[in-house]
């Protein structure tokens, strides 16, 4: 019991501490960096949550390739420092205290609606497998994987023919 | 076992973080890694469900939440490389024209 209190505070720790390094870097890079300490902290919730795929998922999909294409165009374009302060004078303290709002009202629905600490049972051991989610991906939701790959498909397009360099001007 | 409350906190915590840095940071690139993050909470909160619910659905939906966020990370970036090369800024306040 202790244990699990000790790995979820830990993580807990590190995913809001580097969430918040997201928020106040100045650098987009270390903003990237920060983005991907988050990342594997919660694939590590995921894997302490019976989803061990959904686990590496994370890892390969987002922590790999996602954070990458990030890097990959923060140094191409050389836009670590750009983007300085708003316009709109009002618009930060505006945007504070809209967020302490939000957390207020998430923090009254927790304390009021969580009442007694449900006990959580055991699972099967294949909980999350590979086989259990791929049985579940190919017969229940079958029409929304083929609809997935179809808005992968239009993305990839999209993005080559957004990035292509323009023969003659229209 | 930790109570399945406090992923849905951590999970709502995250998400005042990513909109906080998605109403704050004017840098068009480290808005969408606000979003990224945002998008990453409610996956924790899908899981940490599942895991409640013992419910295998929750986990398919990350899948193609996973799925629909890289499409999503794939044409937003090439808007801002187009952007950035007419108009040689990524200040989401100075790109408030669709013309190029």
């Amino acid at each position: 019991m202790l244990i699990d209190w000790i790995i979820f505070l830990g993580l807990a720790l590190v995913a809001i501490a580097s969430g918040l390094g997201l928020l106040l870097s100045k650098n987009a890079i270390y903003a990237a960096l920060n983005l991907i300490v988050n990342f594997t902290a919660i694939a590590i919730f995921y894997l302490v949550l019976a989803a061990p795929f959904i686990a590496l998922a994370q890892v390969a999909v987002y922590a790999g390739a996602i954070m990458v294409l990030f890097l990959f165009v923060i140094m191409l374009l050389g836009a670590e420092r750009l983007g300085g302060a708003s316009t709109l004078r009002w618009q930060r303290p505006l945007a504070v205290v809209l967020a302490l709002i939000l957390i207020a009202e998430t923090a009254l629905v927790f304390i009021n609606r969580s009442g007694a600490a449900a006990p959580i049972g055991a699972v099967s051991a294949d909980f999350g497998s590979p086989a259990a989610i791929g049985e579940s991906l190919f017969s229940a939701y079958l029409l929304p994987f083929e609809v997935i790959s179809v808005l992968l498909l239009a993305a990839m397009v999209g993005a080559i023919v957004l990035t292509r360099k323009r023969e003659q001007k229209a | 076992m930790t109570p399945i409350q406090y992923y849905t906190a951590l999970s709502a915590i995250l998400f005042t973080i990513g909109a906080l840095g998605v109403l704050t940071r004017r840098n068009a690139i480290i808005v969408f890694m606000s979003v990224e993050l945002m998008l990453n909470s409610a996956n924790l909160a899908f899981v940490a469900f599942a895991r409640s619910f013992q419910s295998i659905s929750g986990q398919v939906f990350v899948f193609f939440v996973m799925a629909v966020a890289a499409a999503e990370v794939a044409v937003g970036l090439a808007l801002i490389v187009a952007i950035f090369r007419t108009k040689h800024n990524i200040n989401i306040d100075q790109i408030n024209s669709l013309r190029g």
